[in-house]
């Protein structure tokens, strides 16, 4: 549905600032494709080439079959209405009412009046809030907001929907409620969906695929699964650390800094306790979760080691199912 | 001392009122037809904006502070043979109306671009999102989002056209102001004075408070 192909985008004027340097990625059509990166990532700059906010210095841009950079002022037009877009600050027009803001879209596609109404009050109803057609943006919640963003940019139909951000500026409340919502028109629509956080904590509940981004690259790519239990890049780690609220810097606490992941059966076996009788490790407990990744349960603690023999330890980890990944060597 | 309203014609009075009145009205509706699209211009040349253009921007610029710099009492006189050529005669309201606009229209495309300045980029950035046209990005979501702004500017604008129209009264374009000059001033009649004043004031304070008023009805922040 998206591909980037070796695209880079470098800012005019002083400086000339380089957003991206050879990114190339594939959104499978259906897919959830996460892209998380720290604030000057690039992040930003990459949602927005997908609709032309941006044009790419260098590679293309594929959009459901349209390059997008070879695109006429009327091809963009078209290519925008099979795109819809939500933002982090929901970008609602204040002069419009809620329905105003939803019929937009349409009205700039010339739809006929009649279609617009009916359409509008349908995506009203979609998104639970017909009671709220009258009212104007300034009126309503941040997650209402959001709800009215998401009904307007799926007012044209489009195939795929990039959120910039769209969750950063809510309680976690009404984080999951809008994640929720974004998932079943995944479900219901098979809608493409790109987006953007710079919280792992979306990735994990809504994304099938994610791209980690660093300094204007991809670092590290893959099922959202493998990226956020088993982290290669230093800045997917710790983006794995920060969501399970472990200090990035392991080295304060000494020790030998590990992660186990339980998936399975090995979730409920008493292991800790086992492993530290036979080894002679003491351990004490970074952070961890009890959670579910999508449809999977899972486990996952991160634990300082002291004392004893840490390697026969990690070992007995191992060989009881769990995976154990090092964070940070002893001593350090 | 005689009595305190003896030298008030109130037909001259009314008469005077009514041409205060077509002459803030006149150059008021081409104050905007002229100010607005200017302003719009303005900001859409403007660094970092849709038709961003450093020269069209520096020489409008320009000339709307050349315009802005010039004294209004200065710029109706100058104006005289422009204004002859233009309305046929620089007397009456006819007269008053080219400066009038001439002196105003700058000052209200400044304001017009600062209240389009107000309007959050992230809107802006939607329209086009969502695929709308640059024009459709200006008029259907620019200028209504600036609504509040917009009305705010031509409430100040109104305002200062009523001083400019008292000044006007210096060339012979009659009115309040003109009154006030001929007889409260130069025959020492300060009832004439008093009650030309005291109408000024008047229509100063209905015309911020009808513009309050409208500012508060489109503004749905």
């Amino acid at each position: 549905m998206i591909t980037f192909q070796d695209v880079s985008k470098t800012y005019a004027g002083a400086g000339g600032r380089a957003a991206l340097t050879n990114v190339s990625l594939s959104v499978a059509p259906g897919e959830v494709f996460g892209v998380i990166g720290a604030s000057g990532a690039g992040k930003s700059t990459l949602i927005r080439l997908i609709n032309g906010l941006e044009k790419a210095s260098g590679g293309k841009v594929v959009v459901d079959g349209d390059d997008v950079a070879a695109l006429g002022v009327e091809g963009l037009r078209s290519l925008r209405r099979r795109v819809g877009m939500i933002f982090q600050h929901f970008n609602l027009l204040s002069s419009k009412t809620v329905a105003g803001n939803v019929a937009f879209p349409l009205k700039l596609a010339g739809r006929p009046d009649a279609e617009v109404k009916a359409r509008t009050a349908e995506l009203l109803a979609r998104v639970g809030l017909s009671d709220f057609a009258g009212k104007y943006p300034a009126q309503l919640s941040g997650g209402q907001k959001q709800r009215v963003g998401i009904a307007r940019a799926l007012a044209t139909g489009p195939k795929v929907l990039l959120c910039d951000e769209a969750t950063s500026a809510l309680d976690p409340e009404t984080t999951e409620q809008i994640l929720e919502l974004v998932s079943n028109l995944n479900r219901e629509l098979g809608l493409t969906i790109v987006l953007i956080t710079h919280e792992m904590d979306v990735v994990r509940r809504v994304c099938d695929r994610v791209a980690v981004l660093e300094g204007g690259g991809v670092v590290e790519e893959g099922a959202v699964e493998d990226v956020f239990l088993h982290p290669t890049s230093a800045t997917a780690r710790r983006f794995v650390m920060e969501a399970d609220g472990v200090p990035a810097d392991g080295a304060l606490v000494g020790g030998r800094v590990v992660r186990l992941t339980f998936r399975g059966e090995a979730t409920y076996k008493p292991i800790l306790g086992v492993v530290a009788r036979e080894t002679g490790v003491d351990y004490s407990i970074l952070g961890g979760r009890i959670h579910r990744l999508r449809e999977t349960p899972y486990g996952q603690l991160t634990l300082s080691l002291t004392g004893g023999d840490v390697e026969a330890a990690i070992a007995r980890f191992q060989a009881d199912g769990v995976r154990v990944d090092l964070i940070t060597e002893a001593g350090r | 001392m005689s009595a305190f309203m003896e030298n008030i014609d109130w037909s001259e009075i009314g008469q005077a009122t009514l041409d205060t009145l077509s002459m803030l009205g006149g150059s008021m509706v081409l104050t905007v037809i002229f100010g607005l699209p200017l302003g719009v211009i303005l900001f859409l040349t403007g660094k970092g904006q849709m038709l961003q253009n450093r020269v069209a921007n520096g020489v409008l610029s320009l000339a709307v502070n050349i315009l802005r710099s010039v004294p209004f009492v200065i710029l109706l006189i100058v104006m005289i043979p422009l204004t002859v050529t233009l309305v046929g005669t620089s007397l009456g309201v006819a007269g008053a109306i080219p400066p009038l606009v001439v002196g105003a229209a700058p000052f209200f495309a400044r304001l017009v671009e600062t209240a389009l300045r107000e309007v959050d980029k992230g809107v802006i950035e939607a329209s086009f999102a969502m695929g709308a046209k640059r024009r459709q990005v200006v008029l259907g979501a620019l200028l209504p989002e600036a609504m509040p702004g917009l009305i705010a500017a031509a409430t100040v604008t109104a305002i200062a056209l009523v001083s400019y129209t008292a000044m006007a009264g210096v060339v012979g374009a009659g009115g309040l102001g003109d009154l006030a000059i001929r007889f409260g001033y130069q025959r020492f009649q300060t009832d004439v004075m008093v009650v030309t004043v005291v109408l000024l004031l008047v229509l100063v304070q209905a015309l911020q408070m009808v513009g309050d008023a409208v500012v508060r009805r489109v503004s749905h922040r």
